[in-house]
């Protein structure tokens, strides 16, 4: 008896027809494709994207230059040198990241003790000439600029 | 006598079949294998050695890279050893966050694997439908650690952040009205725990469609019945873990075996094969999902409840609560203490291992009393089936070795490290 079963089964294709019934279904459906760049996916407030140095509300950059984030960096893409101004605090004359060497794991955030380098949402970028790889402390300065109102809102989003 | 010789053929390093840079030079007569000899060593990137150079912490995030579709498991054999060589005690919200969480990626490797080896053997939607599922599952871990791969989330003494309470919404936008973006917005109202909890609540009617899809499919089985056949004895003598071991019908698994965390106190199956063939580890890693999907549910009901500490609070080895970084000085030191020079381990060595997706993920590690390791050694499961596959392939034709390399769910991060 099961071998007719079996055999009736396998003569009508009944395993392939229950196959097609759930591709054939998805024609119905609507697709979940996601047309980017006009439609993005949810971004979380705790991504980890391009790099970029904060100021504070009155302008003063954040950065102290106590080199933590290069003595925590896995990959050795930080280098910073430091200088006393003619005020007498400490700033950094050179902040440079290596992206091409940079891991994005966020330790240079999680050891910043002011806040200054953080990690932004920023996930779409690109480099035109092969230096652009390494960011000076202008450009990061100028995506901490640009950055700061999303970074505020993501801090918000963190703390709930 | 006939002139005719077997050839040699060379399979990948750049073969679309052959997941990732694997090198296989096969001996062929006709379309039959007579032997096939793995080259390996194309993705070494030295990580044992990289690791000897660099404090504890800071070696977190190159774990993730070594078996990159199971990325948090990596973690946990990691962060498991050096645990084990202090003797730390972790607060128990943080073992009930790994164990989730490594169920959570041995769901995504399972549908990796799902979706990759269909697609070898032939079969387009599966794979489709597979990264439809895992695209929500890299949600969780963006959500969570703040990158959809290599999160380095798990830390010595617990997890580096809390489970969030909002999770990221997708955002109006001119191709879309507000209803349509409510509507992808469902199951994003609540917490992360929310999101997942409905994500398990579908998963098993999904492993159901794949199931239909293939496990009484005549090509399906075509393909994979009784290919690479391992008998259970081998299997142990080859060094099989995982569900390449179970497949063969050994019940080993270390989650029962040798529990680590608190997988002592789920409730779970070990899904076991009888024949040792492609077909029966096909079966064994789609009940390997859905026990999975259990586990995560027995996780989250138990996570809803409490709200402790996810991180230790010793400071010698975690760092303090950043506000209080920010007003004391002792905090402050502290925190500068971990964050440059790191902790000293006691000297000692220890071998843990956790059960990752792949069979047994191990780390053997010797300290020397330094804050960086003496010596780190990586087990990885894919490393002894790799070396089966000249056993496994003799005798079968070339299009079984696709099935083969498929089955054995190789991923040269791990295996070259």
């Amino acid at each position: 008896m099961n071998k007719i079963i079996k055999f009736i089964k396998s003569l009508f294709f009944l395993e392939i027809l229950k196959g097609l019934k759930i591709t054939g279904q998805k024609l119905s459906k609507e697709p979940i494709t996601i047309q980017y760049p006009e439609e993005k996916t949810p971004l979380s407030s705790r991504f980890r994207g391009l790099h970029a140095l904060r100021k504070y509300p009155n302008g003063e950059e954040r950065c102290i230059g106590c080199k933590l984030c290069e003595a925590v960096c896995p990959a050795l893409a930080i280098s910073i040198d430091t200088e006393e101004r003619s005020d007498k605090t400490r700033r950094t004359t050179k902040y440079e990241i290596d992206l091409f060497k940079c891991i994005y794991c966020g330790f240079c955030e999680e050891a910043c003790p002011v806040d200054a380098i953080v990690e932004t949402g920023i996930f779409e970028y690109h480099f035109e000439r092969r230096k652009d790889s390494v960011m000076n402390k202008l450009d990061l300065l100028k995506i901490g600029d640009m950055y700061e109102k999303e970074e505020l809102k993501d801090r918000e989003r963190n703390k709930l | 006598m006939s002139d005719y010789k077997n050839f040699t053929m060379n399979f990948g390093p750049q073969h679309p079949a052959a997941h990732g840079v694997l090198r296989l030079i096969l001996e062929m007569d006709g379309e039959v294998i007579r032997s096939a000899d793995p080259h390996i060593g194309l993705l070494h990137r030295a990580t044992e050695k990289l690791a000897e150079s660099k404090p504890y912490n800071q070696n977190i995030g190159y774990m993730d890279r070594l078996d990159y579709v199971s990325m948090m498991c990596n973690e946990h054999a990691y962060v498991l050893a050096i645990e084990d060589i202090m003797k730390l005690d972790i607060p128990e919200r943080s073992k009930y966050i790994r164990v989730m969480f490594d169920e959570i990626t041995r769901i995504l490797n399972h549908l990796l694997w799902l979706g990759a080896h269909a697609l070898d053997i032939g079969a387009m939607s599966v794979f489709l439908y597979a990264f439809r599922e895992r695209e929500d599952l890299m949600d969780c871990y963006e959500a969570v650690s703040g990158t959809r791969m290599h999160a380095t989330y798990y830390r010595p003494g617990g997890v580096s952040k809390d489970l969030p309470n909002v999770m990221p919404k997708y955002m109006l936008n001119k191709n879309q009205n507000l209803d349509q973006v409510e509507k992808l917005n469902y199951n994003r109202e609540g917490s992360l725990l929310d999101f997942i909890e409905s994500f398990i609540d579908r998963f098993p009617k999904n492993v159901d469609e794949y199931e239909n899809l293939l496990t009484d499919n005549r090509i399906w089985k075509q393909r994979t019945v009784g290919i690479g056949v391992v008998s259970p004895e081998r299997a142990v003598d080859l060094g099989f873990t995982g569900p390449m071991l179970r497949g063969s019908g050994i019940e080993w698994d270390l989650r029962k075996k040798q529990p680590y965390e608190i997988y002592k106190d789920l409730e779970f199956d070990i899904p076991v094969g009888t024949e040792g063939d492609s077909y029966d580890r096909y079966l064994v890693r789609m009940q390997e999902m859905r026990e999975s999907a259990r586990i995560i549910k027995q996780c989250c009901n138990w996570l809803k409840t409490d709200n402790g500490e996810y991180i230790s609070s010793n400071y010698k080895i975690a760092p303090p609560d950043r506000d209080d970084m920010k007003e004391s000085m002792e905090s402050l030191i502290h925190h500068f203490k971990l964050f440059s020079e790191g902790y000293c381990l006691p000297v000692g060595e220890t071998y843990a291992c956790v059960e990752a997706p792949k069979g047994e993920f191990g780390i053997y590690l010797i300290s020397d009393g330094a804050n960086k390791p003496y010596r780190l050694k990586i087990r990885a499961p894919g490393f002894p089936h790799l070396a089966s596959l000249d056993e496994m392939a003799k005798g079968h034709m070339l299009s079984d070795v696709v099935t083969i390399i498929g089955t054995q769910d190789i991923v040269f991060g791990e295996i070259d490290r």
